[in-house]
């Protein structure tokens, strides 16, 4: 659990146009193996910019990635897996051809695929559906296609931009079990961008509070969950303690980014 | 479906009244017959001379003339489009040349090209690609603007290579543009090939139409304009169908 996963150290990114876009940073962060670490910050701070910092989909303009303690330079290591928080679905594919996306395209056995792409459909209650088109389907549904087709690839190591974003509350909640389940299942990494203070405290290990933009971590919260948790930790006292720290930290950063000073 | 089918009946009815009304029109002398024969006495001109064989000729040198000028510029305008895709800087020097490249009235140069290359097909095949391939370049160039760089994303994700990220996520992303305009091409080649024999060459369909004018043959000309027009719609009616068949479900 102490092992080092994912590490970043003196990170920033700085978009150049017309005028410099200082997204990110400085900023250091170590993931350890296993972890499940929760990110949490105002809108525009930069939280999209780490993740893809951190995948090796853009470089830092300063700073060093290391995943499974090799540098990440120029390229996605292998072994990651991301939910974009745009709609990043096929339109051309149906449901299980974008599912299995990934693994005919790295060679996976056809029987092997069929397997995989049966189980993450029925995980994300994809089955009935594995016959129609992105375009049929509503917007948290083509997430979740999204979520599967990540899912079937087995990473190690999973970043994930606001998944249930388009989803109702009370799905989020079962949702969230279900990642969770999925976490202690694979023993995988995850890397959760949320802008929901209770998913956030429910769901990981650890919460990283980041500042307006650029965003670095302004607060880091160990919540103490055993690995055997669910959504029915919300009834626990410490989780109001937890989410309400959250808030106290992130609420006057909030403000900031939407330009107020008190 | 539904609501397709009461639109495409509404539609033949609009052109079956139109017919009609023209038919009356000219039956009744209110259209004197040295401007126009009734669309019946076109159809019954136009089945003459198809079973004469007096258009096969004709007909076999303006649609192979439309089908090369076609070919090449849907071959040549992809292959152009993406190579400027691929270069920021020429791109930047050809834009205005392609946003204004429609606004030339470049049929003026039809005659120097048969001046050039002869009285033979090669100057219709010239100019119909002059006006057919930029559609395909400039829809191919929208195309590739329009894929979302989260679905590029997506492919980095998967370690795919360059040749495997534009065949599986690139074209079919940028595919129903790139359609567009194949679509447009086709429609161009066709109305370039068939002016361009109107205007100056020896044979073909359009060349065929203005012999007939010239003689005051309305007959002759009406029944091979119908034909010019039907045949028209039945391959952009093809082209539609094509294009509908492979997009059919990804429609947002
Ligand atoms: N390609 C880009 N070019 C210039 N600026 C950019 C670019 N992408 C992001 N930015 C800027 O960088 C900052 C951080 O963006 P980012 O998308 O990482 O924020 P975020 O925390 O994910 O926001 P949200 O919560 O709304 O998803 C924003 O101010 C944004 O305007
Ligand atoms: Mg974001």
């Amino acid at each position: 659990m102490t092992a080092v996963h994912a590490e970043l150290r003196g990170i920033t990114r700085i978009y150049s146009g017309a005028r410099d876009v200082h997204a990110l940073g400085p900023l250091d962060l170590d993931i350890a193996r296993g972890e499940f670490f929760a990110v949490v910050g105002p809108s525009g701070c930069g939280k999209s910019t780490l993740l893809d910092v951190l995948a090796g989909l853009a470089a830092p303009t300063q700073g060093t990635v290391t995943f499974e303690g090799k540098p990440v330079v120029g390229s996605v290591p292998d072994g990651i897996g991301v939910v974009f928080q745009e709609d990043a679905s096929f339109a051309w594919l149906d449901v299980a051809d974008n599912v299995a996306f990934g693994l005919r395209r790295a060679g996976v056995d056809p029987t092997e695929v069929r397997r995989r792409v049966d189980y993450a459909l029925g995980f994300m209650g994809l089955a009935d559906f594995r016959r129609a088109y992105p375009a049929q389907l509503s917007g948290g549904m083509r997430q979740r296609v999204c979520i599967a087709r990540t899912l079937v690839m087995q990473p190690r190591l999973l970043l994930l931009d606001e998944p249930f974003g388009a989803l109702d509350q009370q799905t989020r909640l079962l949702m969230g079990d279900e990642l969770l389940r999925l976490w202690r299942e694979t023993g995988s990494t995850v890397l959760l961008i949320t802008h929901a203070l209770d998913e956030a405290a429910m769901l990981s290990d650890r919460v990283g509070v980041m500042s307006a933009r650029p965003g670095h971590f302004i607060d880091l919260v160990t919540t103490g969950w055993p690995r055997e948790r669910d959504s029915r930790i919300v009834s626990d006292p410490g989780f109001g303690v937890i989410t309400a720290r959250l808030w106290s930290s992130l609420r006057a950063e909030s403000m900031k980014a939407i330009g107020r000073t008190k | 479906m539904k609501g397709r089918q009461a639109a495409m009946a509404v539609r033949v009815a609009v052109v079956a009244v139109f017919l009609l009304l023209l038919e009356v029109l000219c039956r009744s002398g209110v259209i004197s017959p040295l401007v126009m024969i009734p669309p019946s006495a076109m159809l019954i001109s136009l089945c003459e001379m198809l079973l004469a064989g007096d258009l096969t000729d004709d007909i076999v040198r303006t649609f192979g003339t439309v089908a090369v000028a076609f070919a090449a510029a849907t071959v040549v305008g992809f292959a152009v489009g993406a190579l400027v895709h691929a270069l920021p800087r020429l791109r930047r020097a050809l834009d205005p040349i392609l946003a204004s490249y429609y606004s030339v009235p470049f049929f003026v140069f039809y005659p120097l090209l048969v001046a050039l290359l002869g009285l033979s097909v090669l100057p219709l095949i010239a100019i119909a690609f002059a006006f057919a391939a930029p559609a395909v370049v400039m829809s191919t160039l929208l195309g590739l603007d329009r894929v979302p760089p989260v679905l590029l994303k997506v492919a980095r994700i998967h370690r795919l290579g360059p040749a495997s990220t534009v065949f599986h996520v690139v074209l079919p992303a940028a595919l129903p543009s790139i359609l567009n305009g194949i679509k447009l091409a086709l429609a161009y080649a066709f109305i370039a090939v068939i002016a361009g024999e109107f205007i100056l060459s020896g044979g073909g369909l359009g060349y065929h139409i203005a012999y007939a004018y010239e003689s005051f043959d309305n007959k002759t000309m009406y029944g091979l304009m119908l034909f010019v027009l039907v045949s028209a719609i039945l391959l952009n009616g093809l082209l539609h169908m094509w294009e509908g068949r492979l997009l059919r479900r990804r429609q947002r």
